[in-house]
C-alpha cells in the first residue's frame, strides 16, 4: 500500500509551495512504520485482547452451556473468594510454583556458569540441556507418573534402599507438589540455562580479567560480576517462569490420571485445572471465566513481587 | 497447554471453524441427498468402554451396502459423559447413535426433545425384546416417548484369582468359593484369613469398585434408589443403603484388605497385570476389561464365583438417537439391529455384556457360554440366572456428579488421608455441594 502511495506521488514533481505529494510523503513516513507492525497488533487484538475482555464480560454473568445468561455483577468473584476449592487450587499452584521455580532458576544459573567455561564438546553439552524441552509434555507426564508409581515405580524402588517404603505420591499434597515440580524442572531447567548462558556471554571478558588480577576467586567473580550483570536476564526468566508456573496444567493433570480434580482430595489441582473443571466439566462458564481472571491477577501480582525482589537482589550486590 | 487464556482462544477459534465446517458439511450432505438417493450414508456411533459391536457392524454393513458405520469410542464413562452432554446441549457434534449408561440415563431421558422418539420408527413393537424394567427405563419421564433401547444389564458376581487362593490355602473351585462368603462379613473374614497367609497381595482391588457393588446390591434389595429418591431429592445422609455400603467398604479397608487402587486408572490396570489383588467384584461388563488389562499371561488364572450377599445389577446401557442426527431413520434401524436379541447375544459373546433381552438371556448361546479366559467359567449361567429377577435401581439425574465426590472421599479414607468419621462427614457435605452446583 505504501508503495502505491509513493508511485502515485512520483509523477508530480514537488513545486515551490508544498503540494499534496509532500503531505503524502510525510504521512507515509509517519504512518507506515505502524502499518508494518500492525499485523501483530491486529492479531493480538483479535485473539489476545478481545478474548481477555470477553472473558471478563462472561465472568460477570451466570452463563450456562446453551449460552443462556443473565447479568450477576461481581457475584461470581464473591463466591470464588469464599470457595475453599479455589483457595486450595491457589495454594497448590503457588506452592508448586515456588518448589519448582526456585531450584530451577538457581540450577539453571549454575549450569550456565559451568557451560560458559571452555569445555570439550561444548555445543553438544549446550544443546543437550535443551533436549527435555523437545519432549512432549504428555510424554513427560506419563513417564514421570510411572516413575512415581506407588507399587512399581522406580523412585519408590530406589527409596526402599534407604528404608522408605511405598510412598503414595498421588495421595498427599506434599508428595504431589514434589513429583510435579520435578517434572516441571526436568523440562524447563535447560531452557533457562540457555537464556542465562546467552546473557553471560554478553558480559565483557575484561571485567573478569581485571577481577582476576585483583585476586578475586571464581566464586567472588560469579557473585560480584556475573549475577549483577545478568540482572535483566534474571528478571526476564523469573517473569516467564512465573507466567508458565502459575498456569501449570498438563503436568498435574497427567500425573492424576486425567482427573481434573487433581486427586481424591484435590491434592494436586491447580488454578488452571479448577478453571477447566468449572467451565468445561460443570459448564459454569461465568464462574470459570472468573477463575481465569483471578489467575490473571495472581500472575500479575506474583510477577510484580518477583520483579521487585530480583531487582533488589541482583542490584544490591555491586 | 500452559496458557489457559490462549487455550480458551484456541478452543473458541476451533469451535467456530468446526461450526463453519459443520455448516458446509450439512449443506454438502443435503445437496447430495437430493441429487443421488443411493449415495452412502455414514452413521456414527458414540460409545464408551467395550460394547462388543465390531462383528455386528460388519454384518450390518454387508447387508446394507449404502450404510457405513463409524464407531467413536471413549474409554471411560467419566470422560464420555461431559462430552455427550455438551454435544446434546449444543445441538451438534453427537453421533447418530449415542450410548447412554444407566447412571446418566435419567439426566438424558429428562431432555426428551433432544432425542428422537423411537416409536416413530416402529419402536413400540420391540417391547418384548427387553426386560420390563429396562424397557421402562428407556422412556422419557412421563413414559410417552421411547428414547433408549436397552443393550445390557450389569449382573453382579465376584471374580477371583485361583492361584492366589491356592497360595492362601483356600478352595479354588467356584462353587466352594461362592459357599465361603454368603455375606459380606464372611467375605471380610476370608479376606483376613487370606491376608495372614499372603500378606504381599491385596484381597480387594480398592474401595470404589467394592463400594459401588455393595451400594447397587443393597439398594436393589431395599429402597431401589441410591443418592436421590424417586422424586429426585438428595437422600445421601438418610438412605441406609449408602451408609451400609460405605461402612462395609471402610471395614474392608481398615482391615488392610484393600490394594488401594482407584478403578479405571493405569495403576489399577497394572494391578491386574501383576496379580496384585485376589478378588474383585465384577459386573458382567467388567469381564472384558479384566481380560484386556490382565493380559494373556493371566489366562486361566481368574475364575468367577457368586457375589456375597446375593445378586444385583450395576451398569448397563441404552442406545438413543439424538434429534440432531441427519439420518434418524437409518440410525433408528441400526439401533434396533444392535439391541435386538441376536445383537445382544453377539455382544455377549464378544465382551460378555449381559443381555437385557429375556429371549437372549434364555438362549443356549448365552446360558451355555463358557469363558475360556476365566477358567471356562459358565459365565452365561452365572450372570443370566439372576438377571430376570433383577430389580431396577433409580439413579437421579445428578447421580454421576454425586457418585464421583463420594468415591473420592472413600479413596481418601482408603489411602489413609481421612479418618472414616471425617470421610463420612465430608462425603455428605461434598454430595450436597455437588447436587447443588451440578
Amino acid at each position: 500500500m505504501t508503495l502505491d502511495l509513493q508511485t502515485a506521488a512520483r509523477p508530480k514533481p514537488a513545486p515551490a509551495r508544498p503540494p499534496r505529494g509532500a503531505w503524502r510523503n510525510r504521512l507515509d513516513a509517519k504512518a507506515s512504520p505502524y502499518l508494518y507492525i500492525s499485523p501483530f497488533y491486529l492479531l493480538f487484538l483479535a485473539f489476545g485482547l478481545f478474548p481477555l475482555g470477553y472473558t471478563f464480560w462472561v465472568s460477570l454473568h451466570h452463563w450456562d452451556i446453551l449460552g443462556n445468561n443473565h447479568y450477576t455483577g461481581l457475584r461470581n468473584y464473591q463466591l470464588l473468594l469464599t470457595d475453599p476449592d479455589f483457595w486450595n487450587a491457589v495454594t497448590n499452584t503457588v506452592a508448586m510454583f515456588v518448589i519448582a521455580t526456585v531450584p530451577q532458576l538457581l540450577g539453571a544459573m549454575f549450569l550456565a556458569n559451568a557451560l560458559n567455561r571452555k569445555l570439550r564438546a561444548q555445543t553438544l553439552f549446550r544443546m543437550g540441556v535443551l533436549a527435555p524441552m523437545v519432549t512432549s509434555v504428555a510424554a513427560v507426564g506419563i513417564v514421570f507418573s510411572q516413575l512415581f508409581g506407588r507399587d512399581y515405580g522406580l523412585i519408590n524402588w530406589l527409596l526402599h534402599f534407604a528404608g522408605v517404603h511405598n510412598i503414595d505420591w498421588q495421595a498427599h499434597q506434599w508428595s504431589q507438589w514434589t513429583a510435579i515440580s520435578t517434572m516441571v524442572d526436568w523440562r524447563w531447567t535447560g531452557y533457562n540455562t540457555l537464556i542465562f548462558l546467552a546473557g553471560m556471554q554478553a558480559i565483557p571478558r575484561d571485567l573478569y580479567e581485571a577481577a582476576a588480577i585483583d585476586g578475586a576467586s571464581r566464586r567472588v567473580q560469579f557473585w560480584r560480576i556475573t549475577v549483577p550483570s545478568l540482572r535483566p536476564t534474571i528478571i526476564f526468566t523469573s517473569i516467564v517462569s512465573t507466567i508458565g508456573g502459575l498456569q501449570l496444567f498438563t503436568e498435574p493433570l497427567m500425573f492424576n490420571q486425567n482427573l481434573m480434580q487433581g486427586g481424591s482430595l484435590r491434592q494436586g489441582q491447580t488454578v488452571a485445572m479448577y478453571m477447566y473443571e468449572s467451565a468445561f466439566q460443570r459448564f459454569q462458564y461465568g464462574y470459570g471465566s472468573a477463575v481465569a481472571w483471578m489467575l490473571f491477577l495472581l500472575i500479575i501480582i506474583i510477577a510484580l513481587i518477583n520483579y521487585l525482589i530480583t531487582r533488589r537482589l541482583a542490584g544490591g550486590r555491586i | 497447554m500452559r496458557d489457559p487464556l490462549r487455550r480458551a482462544t484456541t478452543i473458541a477459534v476451533a469451535a467456530s471453524l468446526v461450526g463453519v465446517l459443520a455448516l458446509a458439511g450439512a449443506c454438502a450432505s443435503d445437496s447430495k441427498k437430493t441429487s443421488t438417493a443411493a449415495s452412502t450414508i455414514t452413521l456414527s456411533v458414540d460409545d464408551f468402554g467395550s460394547f462388543g459391536y465390531d462383528a455386528l457392524y460388519k454384518q450390518y454393513e454387508a447387508a446394507h451396502p449404502n450404510i457405513k458405520i463409524v464407531e467413536r469410542n471413549i474409554a471411560t464413562l467419566s470422560t464420555y459423559t461431559p462430552q455427550l452432554q455438551q454435544h446434546i446441549a449444543a445441538g451438534a457434534g453427537a453421533g447418530d447413535i449415542v450410548a447412554i449408561e444407566e447412571g446418566i440415563a435419567v439426566k438424558f431421558m429428562a431432555q426428551p426433545d433432544k432425542f428422537v422418539d423411537l416409536n416413530q420408527y416402529g419402536g413400540a413393537a420391540l417391547q418384548n425384546n427387553f426386560l420390563p424394567w429396562k424397557w421402562t427405563q428407556g422412556h422419557s419421564a412421563d413414559g410417552s416417548k421411547l428414547i433408549g433401547l436397552g443393550t445390557d444389564v450389569g449382573g453382579l458376581a465376584m471374580c477371583y484369582r485361583k492361584d492366589l487362593f491356592a497360595k492362601a490355602g483356600l478352595p479354588t473351585d467356584r462353587a466352594a468359593v461362592g459357599a465361603l462368603w454368603p455375606t459380606w462379613d464372611a467375605y471380610l473374614k476370608i479376606g483376613q484369613q487370606f491376608k495372614s497367609k499372603v500378606p504381599g497381595n491385596g484381597f480387594v482391588d480398592g474401595a470404589t469398585n467394592l463400594y459401588n457393588t455393595i451400594l447397587m446390591q443393597t439398594a436393589g434389595q431395599g429402597q431401589n434408589y441410591t443418592y436421590f429418591d424417586k422424586s429426585n431429592n438428595l437422600v445421601v445422609d438418610t438412605n441406609p443403603a449408602i451408609k451400609t455400603a460405605f461402612d462395609e467398604t471402610v471395614k474392608m479397608s481398615q482391615a488392610g484388605l484393600s490394594s488401594k487402587l482407584q478403578s479405571f486408572t493405569d495403576a489399577w490396570a497394572t494391578g491386574f497385570k501383576k496379580g496384585q489383588f485376589a478378588t474383585i467384584a465384577c459386573p458382567a461388563w467388567m469381564l472384558g476389561l479384566i481380560q484386556t488389562d490382565a493380559g494373556d499371561a493371566a489366562a486361566g488364572k481368574w475364575d468367577v464365583a457368586s457375589l456375597p450377599g446375593g445378586g444385583g445389577s450395576w451398569g448397563g446401557s441404552f442406545l438413543a438417537v439424538p434429534t440432531q442426527s441427519q439420518h434418524p431413520k437409518e440410525a433408528a434401524a441400526l439401533a434396533e439391529f444392535l439391541s435386538n436379541p441376536q445383537g445382544q447375544i453377539a455382544a455377549f459373546k464378544a465382551k460378555n455384556n449381559l443381555p437385557s433381552s429375556p429371549e437372549a438371556l434364555s438362549d443356549p448361546a448365552v446360558t451355555g457360554f463358557q469363558n475360556t479366559y476365566f477358567s471356562n467359567a459358565p459365565v452365561g449361567q452365572i450372570y443370566a440366572s439372576g438377571a430376570t429377577s433383577l430389580k431396577p435401581v433409580y439413579l437421579g439425574s445428578l447421580n454421576q456428579e454425586v457418585r464421583t465426590v463420594v468415591e473420592n472421599d472413600l479413596l481418601a479414607i482408603d489411602t489413609g488421608q481421612l479418618t472414616p468419621a471425617a470421610g463420612w462427614t465430608k462425603a455428605i457435605a461434598d454430595a450436597k455441594r455437588a447436587a447443588a452446583t451440578g
